[in-house]
């Protein structure tokens, strides 16, 4: 099913982000890490709204939602109040550090090529872990939509991130992830405004949301959790989980956000602690406009797909749809909606005629007619299928892909700048080979993205065969919440925190979190084990204390650090203040 | 006229700023949204149990804000205490 307009939008979009990339060539190592430090406030915030934005917060969250009901809030307070930690305990303070990547920050903070080497450790982790779903992603969006074979799909996003990361570095990254949240948000609201124009005659889905259905003085939410309740689903305003989880799964999701280097380098691109502040502030208006779009799409689209598919007679693919249709409608029933039909191809809607009455039931776990539940609903289907819904023409549909595809590539660029600078500048220039020249730095830089974007496109492609993709994202933001946050955090905000505390705060919290989150996945999955009712997703906010106690702990039982690393903290705190400190600082100068 | 630059005085109000700021923000996420989400929930928003809205549209309005604020009262503080680029 390659749609013409699907086809036009892609392969434009595309070539837009191979021209700013070769447009935007790196040609020093401080372009090609941070883009020159000299990135404008509100475009550094633009990008970081599509640096953080992934296929999963485009696709898939407002089907979550639409699922979860209010259980689906983790996320979007999760992934937005994360933003208020990094503005104010965070962004402003690395930037005036001023050097490359998180761990410049732990290795020159606690003076320890042994702390260096940990922080690259946790970063590739959550890095890798990261972007095996986003490769994935565009491999489903090429062989659902442009009828491209799955893995064919992948390796041409590998060649489009391949030529603007390898050429252009941050810099070349920065510029197409302006171009693509530009796309990306384009695509989500558009759409959205008209779904909510058609359910609540309003065309503000923020407003809509809190609004009456059309033409009634009943509340939209209060409709929707009559229509679920009825149907045997939980009443869309609650949930069946604990608070307690709930919370953890917030706060993991939240520190997490905070801890992830590749948000935190993007501030790193502007111009002084100052910029880095309003940046992130920018960054969340941006990313705020997507959220609180979400919840609002996900409770139309949950009204809608009750209403138009719940006791709808099927109609299969050897008819004639118009036709048939048409008969269903003259007898006084209700034919499956035709989007129904375009998108049960795509294999994210199944019909299983259980009764074999050929009308689709759509049930909860505890339908009060006792009807067997018929229709299950992929979570992708509801953002993917929004245009079709609110019968916009053509053009805006193909756009929804190309908005798909928009949030993977800019995650996945994101994350392959981290991986490849904590190869070739943490490991190489600032560990083992010092005496690198700046040529031979960007090289290996270079070569470390080039091999990093083969890395992450196989593991896309293998992601396929193996189970537990779904599972990672527990680890991603639960490692970067117990083993990132609380040393970078301490590092600012302690002046007494030491080497040694810091050394065993990364490990206690990268241990625990793992273990836990590997046990409760893969060789236990029972919840009840669960310690204090914490799921894996949450957990990493428990541990994140943990490593926060025994960091300050360890730190007051061994000798304080070095004076120079004391005056350090203290030029970091206040903007303006930043000299050399020490040997660190004259092996790789800080830029101010 | 030049102000003589304060470092520790603009550390000292940074701190108490971040650590009210940082209040409002448990506040409004933890506290409308999770803990205190039953109780909010027998008022409402327009057509929404205010509680629920908290949690899935009023809290990020309030971090957005958090932002702002914060922005706004460190430019002045860096005015008060003489700190610059």
């Amino acid at each position: 099913m390659a749609d013409p307009w699907t086809i036009f939008w892609v392969v434009g979009t595309f070539s837009v982000y191979l021209i700013i990339a070769i447009r935007s060539r790196a040609t020093s190592t401080r372009d090609f890490y941070v883009a020159g430090h000299d990135v404008h406030p509100v475009i550094n915030g633009m990008a970081t709204a599509a640096d953080w934005m992934s296929a999963a917060s485009f696709l898939s969250m407002a089907g979550l939602i639409a699922f979860m009901g209010y259980g689906g809030s983790v996320y979007l307070m999760g992934w937005t109040g994360g933003y208020v930690l990094l503005a104010l305990l965070l962004a402003p303070y690395l930037r005036e550090f001023g050097k490359f990547t998180v761990p410049d920050f732990v290795g020159d903070r606690y003076y320890s090529k042994i702390a260096r080497v940990i922080a690259v450790v946790c970063a590739l982790f959550v890095s890798f872990t990261y972007i095996a779903g986003q490769m994935k992603g565009v491999g489903v969006a090429f062989s659902g939509f442009l009828g491209v074979p799955f893995n064919i799909g992948i390796l041409i996003g590998m060649a489009i991130v391949f030529v603007y990361a390898v050429w252009g570095g941050m810099k070349g990254i920065t510029y197409t992830q302006v171009a693509q949240y530009v796309v990306l948000i384009f695509a989500y609201t558009v759409p959205a405004i008209f779904i909510s124009l058609m359910i609540t005659s309003n065309p503000v889905p923020q407003l809509g949301f809190i609004g009456n259905m059309a033409g009634t003085d009943m509340a939209m939410l209060e409709k929707l959790n009559t229509v679920v309740t009825d149907l045997g689903f939980t009443e869309y305003t609650s949930t069946t989980k604990a608070k307690i989880d709930v919370f953890c799964i917030t706060a993991a999701l939240m520190f997490g956000t905070a801890g992830l280097p590749h948000v935190i380098i993007r501030f790193f691109t502007v111009k002084s602690a100052q910029a880095a502040r309003v940046s992130a502030g920018w960054a969340l208006v941006f990313i705020a406009l997507l959220y609180t779009t979400a919840p609002a799409v996900a409770a139309f689209a949950r009204i809608n797909f009750v209403e138009t598919v719940n006791e709808a007679t099927y109609i299969t693919d050897g008819e004639d749809y118009q036709q048939r249709a048409q008969q269903i409608i003259d007898a006084g029933g209700k034919p499956v909606p035709d989007w129904y039909k375009t998108w049960e191809k795509t294999g994210l809607l199944d019909y299983d005629d259980k009764n074999g009455d050929g009308i689709m039931q759509y049930r909860g776990p505890n339908a009060p007619d006792g009807v067997a539940n018929e229709v299950t609903p992929n979570r992708d289907i509801f953002v993917l299928a929004n245009p079709q819904i609110a019968r916009l023409p053509a053009w805006v549909i193909g756009l929804v892909v190309a908005g798909g595809l928009a949030a993977a590539l800019s995650t996945a660029a994101g994350l392959l700048m981290v991986i490849s600078s904590a190869v070739s500048h943490d490991l190489l220039k600032r560990t083992f080979k010092p005496d690198m020249t700046e040529k031979q730095e960007m090289l290996a830089a270079r070569l470390a993205a080039a091999a990093a974007v083969i890395a992450a496109g196989l593991l896309g492609i293998f992601a396929t065969s193996l189970p537990f993709v779904a599972q990672v994202v527990a680890f991603a933001f639960g490692l970067a919440a117990a083993s990132l946050f609380p040393i970078i955090f301490l590092g600012i905000f302690w002046k007494r925190m030491n080497k040694e505390g810091a050394i065993s705060s990364m490990l206690t919290g990268l241990i625990t979190t793992f273990s836990y989150i590997y046990y409760f996945k893969f060789i236990n999955t029972d919840p009840s084990g669960w310690w204090f009712g914490v799921s894996p997703e949450g957990i990493g906010f428990v541990f994140m204390w943990v490593a926060l106690i025994v960091g300050i702990a360890v730190a007051l039982m061994t000798k304080a650090p070095p004076q120079h690393i004391q005056d350090l903290v203290d030029d970091i705190r206040v903007p303006g203040q930043r000299k050399l400190h020490g040997p660190d600082d004259l092996a790789l100068k800080p830029i101010n | 006229m030049a102000i003589t630059p304060d470092p520790q005085g603009y550390w000292r109000a940074t701190k108490r700023l971040t650590i009210g700021l940082l209040a409002i923000w448990f506040l409004a996420s933890y506290g409308a949204g999770i803990l205190f989400r039953d109780f909010l929930d027998q008022f409402s928003i327009g057509g929404a149990p205010l509680g629920f809205w908290f949690a899935q549209n009023g809290a990020i309005y309030v971090f957005v804000l958090l932002i702002v604020i914060y922005c706004v009262k460190m430019t002045k503080y860096e005015k008060k205490f003489g700190i610059g680029g």
